[in-house]
């Protein structure tokens, strides 16, 4: 597997969208453990208004990822909106000149999301957020491309890596968002922004390996 | 759950449809249909701007009115308004003289009115920020950047509203809603939980017999859970966390704002303030004025907010200029 053309990408949209969907209201419970709970179910609101939007037309993979963010930041809000919308609108614009999305420009996709994110944020590794997701992600591609392995098993590495990612968030103490008022009382659960991430890096990953002849 | 709703998911929305109908005497809609400006708005005045997620009634919307604030961003329940709506918040209030945007410290919030701040300067609209950070249980003293709005953001409106009204500049209007806050610290005892409409189930919960001292405004955890106390019980604990965090001393004279959390009975309000200004009184702090109600609510958490804010003349001055609000009436 050498990459998935951008104009067949509608799918791998789609299942991000159901794999919110599905999780609507874990989400919501992880969050609502340290934070406030709303997590869920704005996401859902977000992503499910995204998904009716594309239901009868196409869109490429970046053209997706590019409407799915504006519509987070401009209609959603919350701080999941600015986060997510950043995310998603600074993927789209690294990969959308590409016509095959190969390994290497996943990879430079996902590190130019994060780039976006780092400017709006302060947190970094270690800080309970979604970042102790996103980023092993985005090395755990860069690592594959640097070492010549196929689109599939890059995404295999990917999800290992957000999962370990995700789970780290478990021991760690919120230093931002509204856990971080908690202190050491924020030690033993997930960070929800973490949990969200995986959710959709592994959505991704998952509809990318699903397309038939990629 | 017992609640009153069509669709989880349209709750705002279709508040803000009654809200208007009721209120066509101060309110209005404007092109975003979560953005909501003064009926009345009167020329040459710096504007004032707030927002923040629903579920707060009468905040944010209902401190919209003459004297207060001018327009506000409205967000999904318990999250943040969009940067765009707070941008168009900023549009409809501005008159030539900038906005003042006062708001609660919220990691959401802070991210979407820093992106409108920058929006808003590209098109030439001026915009400064106060942020409430009251609530006293959410953060040590040496880390008051990191605490949390609460309901003394009412009292920030009322003077940073009260400021812009009489003709001064936003720098002005800024220092003195700056100076409100800075004067003003809160804190919330929780007795039961809420539950987010389209949740349908509380997200953390206070046993029977319990009480949350240093609740947040959507349930943030306390400092300590405690058996129910008796209302006498309450106001000392909640004088113990407020008057020395100031500290408030002997002489000072002070606003008192006691606050429901959405489904306390406001009998049980006037029980809790009877003792609360017993006991500010006993430390010869003198109450100016006092305001008891729902006026900062969290859906239908049981329980109060207790905020109070040390005055100058100049507070003074502006906590008693009349406003007409949804939220806050006075003559």
């Amino acid at each position: 597997m050498k990459g998935f053309r951008n104009a067949e990408g509608k799918p791998i949209l789609l299942a991000m969208v159901k794999a919110i969907q599905d999780n609507k209201a874990y989400l919501g419970e992880v969050d609502g453990l340290i934070g406030d709970g709303d997590h869920g179910m704005n996401m859902n609101k977000g992503f499910t208004m995204f998904g009716q939007r594309i239901a009868d037309r196409a869109v490429s993979f970046t053209q997706g990822l590019d409407e799915l963010g504006t519509l987070l930041f401009t209609e959603i809000g919350g701080s999941m909106g600015p986060i997510y919308g950043t995310v998603f609108t600074d993927m789209a614009e690294a990969g959308e000149d590409s016509d095959i999305i190969t390994l290497e420009v996943l990879a430079s996709m996902l590190a130019a999301g994060l780039d976006g994110l780092y400017d709006i944020v302060d947190a970094r590794v270690g800080d309970k957020t979604l970042v102790d997701t996103l980023f092993p992600a985005k090395d755990a591609l860069a690592q594959a491309a640097v070492e010549g392995k196929s689109l599939a098993a890059a995404l295999e590495d990917m999800k290992a890596a957000a999962l370990i990612g995700r789970d780290s968030t478990k021991d760690m103490v919120a230093k931002f968002g509204r856990s971080s008022r908690l202190g050491e009382r924020s030690r033993g659960v997930l960070d929800a922004g973490a949990t969200s991430c995986y959710i959709i890096l592994t959505a991704m990953a998952d509809g990318i390996l699903a397309l038939k002849g990629a | 759950m017992q609640r009153i709703l069509n669709h989880p998911d349209q709750v705002v929305d279709e508040m803000l449809k009654g809200f208007v109908k009721t209120h066509s005497d101060i309110v209005a809609t404007t092109d975003n249909p979560r953005v909501i400006k003064g009926a009345n708005l009167p020329a040459d005045q710096v504007g004032i701007v707030t927002g923040g997620g629903s579920g707060h009634k009468p905040a944010f919307v209902g401190y919209v009115g003459e004297n207060l604030c001018d327009a506000v961003a409205v967000g999904e329940i318990f999250s943040s308004p969009t940067a765009v709506a707070f941008l168009d918040a900023f549009r409809a209030a501005d008159r030539g003289k900038g906005v003042a945007c006062l708001y609660g410290n919220y990691s959401g919030d802070n991210m979407n009115v820093k992106m409108a701040v920058k929006m808003a300067k590209k098109e030439g609209i001026q915009v400064k920020t106060v942020v409430a950070n009251d609530d006293v249980p959410s953060a040590p003293k040496d880390q008051l950047n990191k605490r949390r709005g609460v309901a003394g953001e009412v009292l920030m409106w009322k003077v940073g509203g009260a400021k812009a009204a009489t003709g001064a500049s936003l720098d002005e209007v800024i220092a003195a809603a700056q100076k409100a806050i800075d004067n003003t610290r809160s804190v919330g005892i929780g007795l039961t939980p809420c539950t987010l409409p389209a949740v349908g189930h509380p997200n953390f919960s206070i046993e029977e017999g319990t009480m949350e001292v240093g609740i947040g405004h959507h349930g943030e955890p306390g400092i300590e859970v405690c058996p129910l106390e008796t209302a006498a019980q309450m106001a000392q604990r909640m004088v113990d966390v407020v008057v020395p965090d100031l500290p408030f001393a002997s002489g000072d004279e002070v606003v008192v704002l006691l606050s429901g959390l959405g489904a306390t009975p406001v009998m049980e309000l006037y029980v809790l303030y009877d003792e609360v200004d017993r006991l500010l009184t006993e430390k010869g702090i003198g109450i100016h004025r006092s305001y008891v109600g729902d006026y900062f609510t969290s859906l239908e958490m049981m329980g109060a907010t207790l905020t109070v804010m040390k005055l100058d003349s100049e507070l003074k001055e502006l906590v008693d200029m009349p406003c007409y609000s949804m939220g806050l009436k006075q003559k």
